[in-house]
């Protein structure tokens, strides 16, 4: 296996700017369920019922806008200050256990909801982090971090439930870092040293 | 105060943290990750309105109570794998995924049940999948990140079973 090259040699490169996806199939998958569902809206409930759900959720829309905004910001200064030869040696695919309980803690540290999570993750692999740990940030966000659960679940399903949940969820962001790394190594067993 | 509000504190807090981190760096830092921030939002606000938006029609005319319906009282693993294909299945955002699960908890359904309901719901909810993971992160780790989570609410559940409810 080849070493990574020399920290001189990557920082001469250009960064790796995050690649801006083209609309893809499941865009067209989304636009053709949403057409679908508001034309069964429509036929249930009128015109009426499809303006409500309009309503709402264009409110709903404005309300997320500036949070999506800072969790952009959030990713792209993250990738811009994290130095990335540090970070794929603390996150990278030879980081070990270590790496993805970095990418643990992270993930149920982090504050704010998807619309900081995603970015973040994005940026992490940008600069060096492998699958594994971000798979144990992403994972370890939506089962452990506590943004979701003390704005949501504990007033709806009760401490005692939350609690137990998430002391049942501390491992598995570990756990599935672990196999996202032992199956990424063997499906693509050439980009391993990326 | 209210924890959306402390949300928006910690989120907009941090921002400005590692914004002044870039900064010390210089100001052709600060500036450059400002435009490629603004880029990344500008790229991907089309795709979330389409999901925010659209997403209410998709929540209105999956009726709830088949889901709830799904979950049942306690039925073994077959009740357990049926949560997970609910759990996935839900729509909307955590009022619905929450809300169904303490429906189910109250109508007699196993905790273990909806334990793997709610971990099932944490990690492939479908709306959050397509309208927030796919659109910021790139699909070979979607897809990938997705695969390797099946076990786990299977994992959840079985230790639940294990260590039982307090």
């Amino acid at each position: 296996m080849k070493e990574p090259p020399a920290d001189d040699a990557a920082e001469a490169e250009p960064r790796p700017g995050r690649v801006r996806k083209p609309i893809g199939w499941s865009m067209i998958f989304i636009l053709v369920l949403v057409v679908v569902s508001a034309v069964l809206v429509w036929r249930r409930d009128g015109i009426d019922g499809v303006l409500e759900i309009l309503t709402h959720d264009v409110s709903l829309f404005g309300g997320i806008m500036p949070r999506v905004l800072a969790g952009c910001l959030l990713g792209a200064f993250i990738t811009e200050i994290l130095p990335h030869e540090k970070v794929s040696r603390s996150l990278g695919p030879k980081s070990g256990l270590k790496g993805l309980l970095i990418g643990t803690a992270f993930g149920a540290i982090l504050p704010g909801g998807p619309f900081t999570a995603y970015p973040v993750a994005a940026a992490l692999l940008t600069v060096g982090a492998d699958f594994g740990a971000t798979i144990a940030m992403v994972v370890s966000w939506t089962l452990i971090g506590y943004g979701r659960a003390v704005a949501w679940e504990l007033p709806i399903l009760g401490t005692d439930f939350t609690l137990w949940r998430i002391v049942i969820s501390l491992p598995l962001p570990v756990l599935a870092g672990a196999l996202g790394r032992f199956v990424y190594a063997r499906v693509y067993p050439r980009s391993t040293d990326e | 105060m209210s924890a959306a509000l402390l949300i928006d504190i910690l989120l907009w807090g941090s921002v400005v943290g590692v914004g002044l981190i870039a900064w010390q760096r210089g100001n052709a830092v600060l500036v450059s990750s400002l435009r490629e921030g603004s880029l990344e939002f500008i790229n991907i606000v089309p795709r979330i309105a389409l999901g925010v938006i659209g997403s209410g029609y998709i929540a209105a005319v999956i009726p709830q109570e088949v889901i709830t319906g799904w979950l049942g009282p306690d039925s073994g693993w077959l009740g357990v794998l049926t949560a997970v294909i609910a759990g996935a299945a839900t729509p909307g955002g955590p009022v619905v995924g929450f809300s169904i699960g303490a429906v189910a908890l109250k109508a007699g359904g196993g905790a273990p049940q909806v334990i793997a309901y709610v971990v099932a719901w944490a990690l492939f909810a479908f709306q959050r999948v397509i309208l927030w993971e796919i659109p910021f992160m790139p699909a070979k780790f979607v897809w990938f990140r997705c695969a390797v989570s099946v076990p786990f609410p299977f994992l959840a559940a079985a230790i639940a079973m294990v260590i039982g409810k307090p």
